[in-house]
């Protein structure tokens, strides 16, 4: 079996009494979808934010690429291929689409620190940027401020400036949030077409969306992983359906 | 051409052409009131650098003003001693040219801002403000206690500095040293603010966390906009002291922090020409109320409360509309 892409290996994480994360371990392979689903508070964010390195775990290992990545800073994860999304748009809001999407072909290139020659004029990351926006149906709306696009296209804005970056693993954080089912069904499509590139871990509150992209579900309650499966497992499965039924016995 | 565009063509004209009219028709002091403007507004596109790009509200921008200040002062003051600096085992002289003493200023007030800038921007908001407050203060109370340049007196310097193949002595010479730096730094800033570097500033003010995830260090762009931001106004330092051929501690003071951001505000935040046209504004309150009234500040503060009130880009906000992308 080829190596994980990305992996979590036995991470805790408490905050006082409340332990959010409780020894979660789960994989991300190669070409596939990997969705974490679970009830509200259920240590989602929590997670991601251990994968993504904006908080430290107190035990276990986060792994990227095969290397222990758990002392990595965000900024050193994203360099070696973890790009997010974020759930709540982190656009930078005054600025426009494309620059959003330049922001993203910036970081893949490495070198900010070029003074004078205008980013728009550097060829390359134009071409990066305005191919991820084309992608996601924005090339239109390349001049436009993010402060005046709709919900649903900051979303798409989100994903796309993920693209730019040429990752090796996506993680992304309710990409459907807020989207009309109409939106949603487009962008299923979208990261249907993505895993092919670049394996997503999805956290999803979006049930049509999960069970018709996953290959893989993971379910998340209380900090636990209670099962992982494939979609039919996880269906099939009465201690996901209790604990997405309610308490009942 | 946009609005702003020919708003800035407008003032950097006027700006220029006033001390060569001034000139003509024999009033220097005329001439000595526009240098004074542009020197000040330069002040003011350092602080922009760091404020209007990076969102990074210092109150300690004196600081900077005041490095460049004293690092005329001392050097130009032992050149006319004819005393070294340093006399060990080898020795610095001081020294009367210009370019040298730029150099000195902005070597200077670069070092200082990348110490207080990585001890400050460990912060940030209200505590940002407060550390640069305090590392000013610092500075205001060592300049105060210094008695080898004047202490509270400060420092005069007779002559003023040379510069190769200008008559400095001339107030147009002068004047127009000054102006070429501003509109050569005028040029800078503009292209900075659309470079790679620029947009990765820009976005690291709007969503830090955005700006980690594509892989890049807000921090340390902070950083650098701080120190490019400080080397500017300390830059502006060592002209504003040869346009007086005097340092004091005063150049160090929050007061001299507060009305560079007072510049910045009234003109407008993070436009090309907010600080000159902020700048020029202020000049010419000073010096029209100021003659009318020693508490001439309270129509300044009027001006400043109608402008945060009413004109919230400020005065360039106000006649050419709110920012545009650059694109």
């Amino acid at each position: 079996m080829t190596e994980p892409v990305l992996e979590t290996r036995g991470l805790v994480k408490s905050f006082g009494a409340l332990r959010a994360t409780d020894g979660v371990t789960l994989d991300l392979r190669r070409g596939e979808i990997h969705a974490v689903i679970g009830p509200n508070g259920a240590g989602k964010s929590t997670l991601i934010k251990q994968i993504c390195g904006n908080i430290a775990p107190d035990a276990g290992q986060v792994r990227l690429l095969g290397r222990d990545v758990t002392q990595w800073s965000t900024m050193a994860r994203a360099r070696a291929g973890l790009a997010r999304s974020f759930q709540i748009s982190a656009l930078a809001m005054e600025d426009t689409v494309l620059q959003n999407a330049l922001l993203g072909a910036l970081g893949a290139s490495g070198s900010p620190y070029r003074f004078l020659r205008p980013a728009l004029g550097r060829r390359h990351l134009r071409d990066r940027a305005m191919a991820a926006l084309d992608r996601m149906g924005l090339a239109d709306l390349a001049a436009t401020r993010v402060a005046t696009l709709s919900h649903g296209q900051r979303r798409q804005l989100e994903v796309a400036v993920a693209l730019t970056l040429a990752p090796r693993a996506f993680l992304m954080d309710e990409p459907m949030a807020g989207l009309g089912s109409e939106g949603s069904l487009a962008l299923t499509r979208v990261l249907d077409g993505l895993r092919a590139e670049a394996p997503i871990l999805l956290v999803e509150h979006d049930m049509d969306a999960v069970f018709a992209l996953a290959d893989r579900i993971s379910v998340l309650v209380y900090g636990r992983i209670i099962a992982t499966g494939t979609v039919a497992e996880i269906r099939a499965n009465p201690e996901v359906r209790e604990a997405y039924l309610g308490e009942a016995p | 051409m946009t609005r702003e565009t020919l708003l800035n063509a407008l003032v950097l004209l006027a700006l220029g052409l006033l001390p060569v009219w001034a000139h003509l028709s024999d009033e220097p002091f005329t001439i000595t009131l526009a240098t004074r403007a542009a020197i000040l507004a330069l002040a003011a596109v350092g602080l922009n650098i760091a404020l209007g790009l990076g969102g990074l509200v210092s109150l300690g921008h004196a600081l900077f003003f005041g490095i460049g200040g004293y690092a005329m002062g001392i050097l130009a003051s032992h050149a006319q001693d004819y005393t070294p600096i340093y006399d060990g085992a080898f020795t610095v002289p001081g020294t009367k040219s210009m370019p040298v003493i730029w150099l000195v200023a902005v070597a200077a007030s670069a070092m200082a801002a990348l110490l207080i800038g990585l001890l400050a921007l460990r912060t940030a908001g209200v505590y940002f403000i407060m550390i640069t407050l305090a590392f000013g203060q610092m500075a205001f109370f060592f300049a105060i206690s210094w008695n080898a340049y004047g202490g509270e007196d400060g420092l005069s310097i007779y002559v003023r500095n040379s510069f190769p193949g200008l008559n400095t002595l001339v107030p147009i010479q002068f004047f127009g040293l000054c102006f070429g730096l501003l509109c050569l730094i005028l040029l800078a800033s503009h292209l900075l603010a659309r470079s790679p570097f620029g947009l990765a500033l820009n976005a690291a003010r709007q969503s830090p966390d955005r700006v980690m995830a594509v892989g890049l260090d807000p921090k340390r762009l902070q950083l650098v906009a701080f120190v490019l931001s400080g080397a500017v106004t300390g830059l502006a330092g060592a002209l504003f002291a040869d346009l007086n051929r005097f340092v004091s501690p005063t150049m160090f003071s929050w007061q001299t922090s507060g009305e560079i951001m007072v510049f910045l505000i009234l003109g407008g935040v993070a436009r090309l020409c907010g600080p000159v046209i902020g700048a020029a504004v202020f000049v010419l309150l000073e010096h029209w109320l100021g003659g009318l009234s020693e508490f001439w500040h309270i129509w300044l503060g009027l001006l400043l409360l109608a402008v945060v009130l009413f004109a919230r880009g400020g005065l360039v906000g106000l006649i050419a509309g709110r920012a545009r992308a650059h694109d």
